[in-house]
C-alpha cells in the first residue's frame, strides 16, 4: 500500500476521536495523537482496533504502545499491510 | 431549611423533544407510540414502543464525534435533556475542554436498567467469543450504573455531587426528591434531577416474557397504552429522558431566574414486600404511607391536592393505585383531584418515567392545564365513580398543587408535591 493511501485512511480513522482537527487539516505528520490532536488516551485502544480492521493486520501491544504520532501510525500500518 | 424551586427543564420523550413541543404534544394528545419492526422480527408479543424520533440525528447536533463514540442511547437522551434543561435555566454553556467547573451544581440522574444495549451488543458477544480485546475502550463508561450522570457531569462541568440513583420505575421521581432533600439541607445551590432510559430490546424482552407488556394492539400502536381502561392489557415500553433544574429559592432570586414551580413536599419508602406487596406488586399500606408522608412534609391537607399525575401504567394495578389515593385523600369521587396518566401518550419510560412525567407535571401546573388521559374512554368499572375527574380531553385549570407519584418493582414508592409559582 502506498504511503498516501495509508495516510488518508489513518487520518480518517483518527479524525472522529480528535478534539483538535487543525494538525490533521494541515497534514502535520509529526502531530502527536494525544497531545496535539487532543485524543482521549483511552481511545488509542479503539484506534488500534480500527487500524486492524481497516488494513487487515494485527498490531501487538508492544507495537501499539509505540504509536505516538500520525507518522508512527502510518509507518506501522504500512509495514504490515 | 431552604425552599427549593424549579428553574429549568429539558425533555426528550417519544412524542416530543423540547418543552414547547412537549406542551403541544400533551395538549393535543399526541401519542409517541409506534410499531417497532425490530420487535416483530424478534417475535415479541408486544411490538409497539415509545422511542424519541430522530434522536440519533439530534445526537450529532448536540455532541462532538469524540464524545458520541462512547454514548449509548440512554446517555444520549440524558445529554440532550440535560443540555436543554441547563440552557432553559439560563445558565451559560461551559467550554467543552477547559474553563471553570461549576462547584455549586450537582446532578442526580437515575436509570432503571442502564446500558444493557451496550452489554448485549458489544460486551457479552465478545467475551463469550474469547475476544475481550475487541471490546475496545468505551464499554465501561457506557455500562457503569452511573453512566448517565457521569455523562452529564462532563458535558456541563458539574462540580457538586454527581450520582445515579436506581429504584426501578420510581427512579426519576426519587431522583427529584433526593435532589430536593440535598438542596433543602444547603449542600448545593442547584441540582439537576430526573431519569433516563435507553432503547433496548434486551430491557423490554424481560417484561415481554413476564406478560406485562401490551399485546393485542400491535396494529394500532397509538391505542396500545391504555391506563385506567377496562381493556388495558399491559404497559407499552418507552424510553427518553426528563431532567429538571432544582435550585434554592435564594439562588434563583439572586440570579433573577425564571421559576416554574416550587417543590413543597415529597416522600419515598418501601412496602417491605409484605401484606400484598411483593417484588412486583405494591403493599397498599406502603403506597398510602408514601402519599401521607409527602403531604405531611409539605404541611398540606388532602383537600389541597388539585391534580394527580399518577403512576398508572395500564396494568391491573391502576384501579388499586386510584383506590390507594382515594383511601388517603378521603374525598368524594366527584370532588376528587384531576387524575391523568402521561404514560397514555409516551408509554412507560421505566427509569426515565418519573423524570419525563415530572416535567409533564410541572409544565401542566405552570401553564395551567391538565392533559387528556388517552385511551380510557372505556374506563375500568371500578373507576367509573371518578369519570368526571379523569380528563379525556385537555382542560385549562388554575390548579395550584400537583401530586406526582411513581411506584416500582421492589415495592418502592415515591411521591412529590409541586406548587405553582405565583
Amino acid at each position: 500500500m502506498d504511503q498516501q493511501t495509508a495516510l488518508e485512511k489513518v487520518t480518517a480513522i483518527i479524525k472522529p476521536y480528535a478534539k483538535n482537527l487543525a494538525p490533521l487539516e494541515e497534514g502535520n505528520l509529526d502531530a502527536r495523537i494525544l497531545e496535539d490532536l487532543g485524543v482521549n488516551s483511552a481511545r488509542l485502544v479503539d484506534i488500534i482496533l480500527a487500524f486492524e480492521d481497516e488494513f487487515g493486520i494485527s498490531i501487538d501491544d508492544e507495537t501499539a504502545d509505540k504509536v505516538r504520532t500520525i507518522n508512527d501510525a502510518v509507518r506501522v500500518v504500512s509495514s504490515q499491510a | 431549611m431552604n425552599r427549593v424551586v424549579i428553574t429549568g427543564m429539558g425533555i426528550i420523550a417519544p412524542n416530543a423533544h423540547g418543552l414547547e413541543d412537549f406542551e403541544q404534544a400533551l395538549r393535543q394528545g399526541r401519542s409517541g407510540i409506534r410499531h417497532m419492526s425490530r420487535l416483530e422480527e424478534l417475535n415479541f408479543s408486544c411490538q409497539v414502543a415509545g422511542v424519541p424520533s430522530g434522536y440519533e440525528e439530534l445526537a450529532r447536533e448536540y455532541f462532538a464525534p469524540d464524545r458520541l463514540v462512547a454514548m449509548n442511547s440512554g446517555m444520549i437522551f440524558t445529554g440532550i435533556a440535560g443540555i436543554d434543561c441547563w440552557r432553559d435555566a439560563g445558565l451559560p454553556m461551559p467550554d467543552p475542554i477547559e474553563g471553570p467547573v461549576d462547584w455549586e451544581t450537582g446532578a442526580v440522574i437515575g436509570t432503571g436498567v442502564g446500558g444493557v444495549d451496550t452489554l448485549g451488543d458489544v460486551v457479552f458477544p465478545r467475551v463469550k467469543e474469547g475476544k475481550v480485546r475487541r471490546i475496545g475502550s468505551t464499554s465501561v463508561e457506557q455500562t457503569m450504573s452511573s453512566a448517565v450522570s457521569g455523562c452529564l457531569g462532563g458535558l456541563l462541568a458539574l462540580g457538586g455531587q454527581v450520582t445515579t440513583n436506581s429504584s426501578a420505575c420510581t427512579t426519576g421521581t426519587e431522583a427529584v426528591i433526593q435532589a430536593w432533600w440535598h438542596l433543602q439541607a444547603g449542600r448545593a445551590r442547584r441540582v439537576m434531577a430526573g431519569g433516563a432510559e435507553g432503547v433496548s430490546e434486551y430491557i423490554w424482552g424481560g417484561f415481554d416474557a413476564m406478560r406485562v407488556l401490551a399485546r393485542g394492539f400491535n396494529d394500532r400502536p397509538e391505542e396500545a397504552s391504555r391506563p385506567m381502561s377496562a381493556s388495558a392489557c399491559g404497559f407499552v415500553p418507552g424510553s427518553g429522558a426528563g431532567i429538571l433544574m432544582l435550585e434554592t429559592l435564594e439562588s434563583a432570586r439572586e440570579r433573577g431566574a425564571r421559576i416554574y414551580a416550587e417543590i413543597v413536599g415529597g416522600h419515598v419508602n418501601c412496602g417491605g414486600q409484605r401484606n400484598g406487596g411483593s417484588t412486583t406488586a405494591p403493599n397498599p399500606e406502603g403506597v398510602r404511607r408514601c402519599i401521607q408522608g409527602a403531604l405531611a412534609s409539605a404541611g398540606l391537607s388532602p383537600d389541597d391536592i388539585d391534580v394527580i399525575n399518577g403512576h398508572l401504567t395500564a396494568t391491573m394495578a391502576d384501579p388499586l393505585e386510584v383506590q390507594n389515593w382515594a383511601s388517603v385523600l378521603q374525598r368524594d369521587p366527584k370532588d376528587f383531584p384531576w387524575i391523568n396518566s402521561t404514560k397514555s401518550l409516551i408509554g412507560h419510560g421505566l427509569g426515565a418515567a418519573g423524570g419525563m412525567e415530572c416535567v409533564a407535571s410541572v409544565l401542566q401546573l405552570s401553564r395551567g392545564f391538565v392533559h387528556g388521559s388517552a385511551n380510557c374512554q372505556d374506563l375500568h368499572p371500578t373507576l367509573e365513580p371518578y369519570n368526571t375527574r379523569i380528563p379525556h380531553q385537555t382542560r385549562e385549570t388554575d390548579a395550584r398543587i400537583l401530586a406526582k407519584a411513581s411506584f416500582g418493582f421492589g415495592d418502592v414508592n415515591g411521591c412529590v408535591l409541586f406548587r405553582r409559582w405565583e
